[in-house]
């Protein structure tokens, strides 16, 4: 079975590698400061006993008052997974680093975010609309998408 | 004298017999030699994720068949088992054994789906599409049979799946179970060692096990590539891990091996779906779950080994009677990520069996 990592054993560990990033642990989950997403990544990508390599998912969702972004990270070699999560505040211009140095399988998937939820990723080398088409209206995956 | 010489860019598709759907390529061509591509996605957008939005979570079940139109019952499973997560619903044993039982039946309808188109776009002009399809046939005979549809099934419930097989279904599944293995061997005996075959798929369209990890790639692409990872063995779910089943595992992450894993794994399905059609218990086949529920405000995310890769549902409830989000890790749309890697430098030709080899369906890139 995946071993889900506790939130609270992973959310100290990043306190402690990265002081300022680590906003809040849940039971299998850790928020993280959005501009700090590409060090944490890479951290727990590197860290030999965590070794996430493998980008299970990357979600945009808009809860109006703000948006969150989640990383469903998982290690192929030990078996475990995560969560992370990252709150950005804001309805236009909103944008965090784009984690592709990190995981090249973040490639598409944050084209698709951008596409539908509108959250940009500073650093992605083709940061373009990828379902709907160039000069689409909107965002369509918003709450406030054509009066919502 | 040195001819001047110019890239030419050509569009391939949407509409196109080898694209397996509306994708369009723009491919940038030195004579015969891809220097460079876009894929350009979308055809087949149907806005999946906010119709789910809008409908409850049992009606969901209807969007998920459509999304990889030939995988309709993993898709259904994927989905209940995220819904059944998030709502902390337990689902009795004979759901689970028909779901598993069903879900390996879809496996092998899609691989051999995968395997005769694939054999198509080598240029074998429809006698193997035929041959597989024949078998297929058998398999949606029996679907019917369970649950009155032959492709988009909805057949599994969150809590279970809709209704009990039909007395005369465990007849026919006991035929198949006796003579596809035979037949699947038969194939192999017609295409593995064929000369044609292996000139244009060994070698061709190689995906490193390094890039294949770091491009999230999964399913059958992944396991070709040397990377022993299945979802039914490192997170099993339903009864999968009272199964016995091997994973097969490529070496050169080339087109032949994508291939051949697919076609090893039917056997292994067939193993799993005698196994399941033997231990089923007798018993409900779905928890006694209310036709609009509302799951506790929180989220979940539940994924399972689609016949084309991991296939995820990250559902998001505010205690509604639909999901607030509704997020599908499309397993086509992910594979896709390292198209360019894989196909630079190859030819036109080389093309269609490098992509007719990552089996793909637009139904899921798209949604």
């Amino acid at each position: 079975m995946t071993t889900q990592l506790q939130g609270a054993d992973i959310g100290q560990r990043l306190q402690g590698a990265f002081p300022n990033a680590v906003t809040a642990w849940g039971d299998d989950e850790v928020r993280v400061q959005s501009d700090t997403i590409v060090e944490i990544c890479q951290y727990l990508k590197d860290t030999p006993d965590l070794k996430m390599d493998y980008l299970s998912s990357i979600t945009g969702v808009d809860y109006v008052e703000s948006f969150e972004v989640v990383y469903h990270l998982t290690s192929l070699t030990h078996n475990h997974s995560l969560v992370l999560k990252t709150t950005l505040y804001g309805r236009d211009d909103v944008a965090l680093p784009s984690v592709i140095g990190v995981c090249k399988g973040a490639g598409l998937q944050e084209r698709h975010v951008w596409d539908l939820i509108g959250i940009g990723f500073t650093g992605h080398p083709n940061m373009k609309r990828i379902l709907t088409w160039e000069g689409f209206p909107g965002h369509p995956l918003r709450k406030d998408h054509l009066g919502g | 004298m040195a001819l001047p010489s110019e890239s030419i860019t050509i569009n391939l598709g949407p509409q196109h017999p080898s694209t397996h759907g509306v994708f369009r390529l723009r491919v940038t061509l030195d004579g015969e030699v891809i220097q460079d591509i876009e894929p350009i996605f979308g055809y087949l957008h149907r806005g999946t994720e906010k119709l789910a939005e809008e409908r409850s979570y049992t009606q969901i079940v209807t969007l998920t068949d459509r999304l990889d139109y030939t995988s309709s019952m993993i898709n259904n499973q994927a989905y209940v088992l995220a819904t059944e997560k998030l709502a902390g619903l337990e689902v009795p044993e004979r759901g689970q054994y028909l779901r598993v039982l069903t879900a390996e039946l879809q496996r092998v309808a899609s691989h051999l789906m995968g395997i005769g188109f694939f054999l198509q776009d080598l240029g074998a002009m429809g006698t193997p599409l035929m041959y597989c399809f024949r078998e297929r046939e058998r398999i949606l005979d029996l679907f019917e049979m369970v649950c009155g549809a032959r492709v988009t099934v909805s057949y599994m419930r969150p809590g279970g799946v809709n209704q009990d097989p039909p007395p005369e279904f465990w007849p026919g599944l006991k035929e198949l179970l006796s003579d596809l293995p035979h037949y699947i061997d038969e194939l192999e005996r017609l295409i593995n060692e064929n000369e044609i075959v292996l000139a244009r798929t060994k070698g061709i369209g190689v995906l490193s096990r390094e890039l294949a990890i770091d491009s999230s790639i999964s399913g059958p692409n992944l396991r070709a590539s040397g990377v022993a990872w299945d979802l039914r063995k490192a997170d099993p779910y339903d009864v999968y891990d009272r199964m016995d089943f091997d994973i097969p595992v490529g070496s050169n992450g080339d087109s032949y091996d994508r291939f051949l894993v697919r076609v090893m794994e039917i056997h292994q399905s067939l193993r799993i779906v005698e196994q399941c059609s033997k231990d089923i218990p007798d018993g409900p086949v779905r928890a006694d779950v209310p036709y609009f529920f509302r799951p506790p405000a929180g989220d979940a995310y539940a994924h399972v080994e689609a016949s084309k890769g991991e296939l995820g549902f990250y559902l998001v409830s505010d205690d509604g009677i639909a999901p607030y989000r509704c997020k599908i890790r499309a397993p086509s749309f992910i594979n896709l990520t390292a198209l360019t890697e894989m196909l630079l430098g190859w030819k036109v030709a080389d093309l269609m069996v490098i992509f007719g080899s990552l089996d793909v369906n637009m139904g899921e890139v798209d949604r």
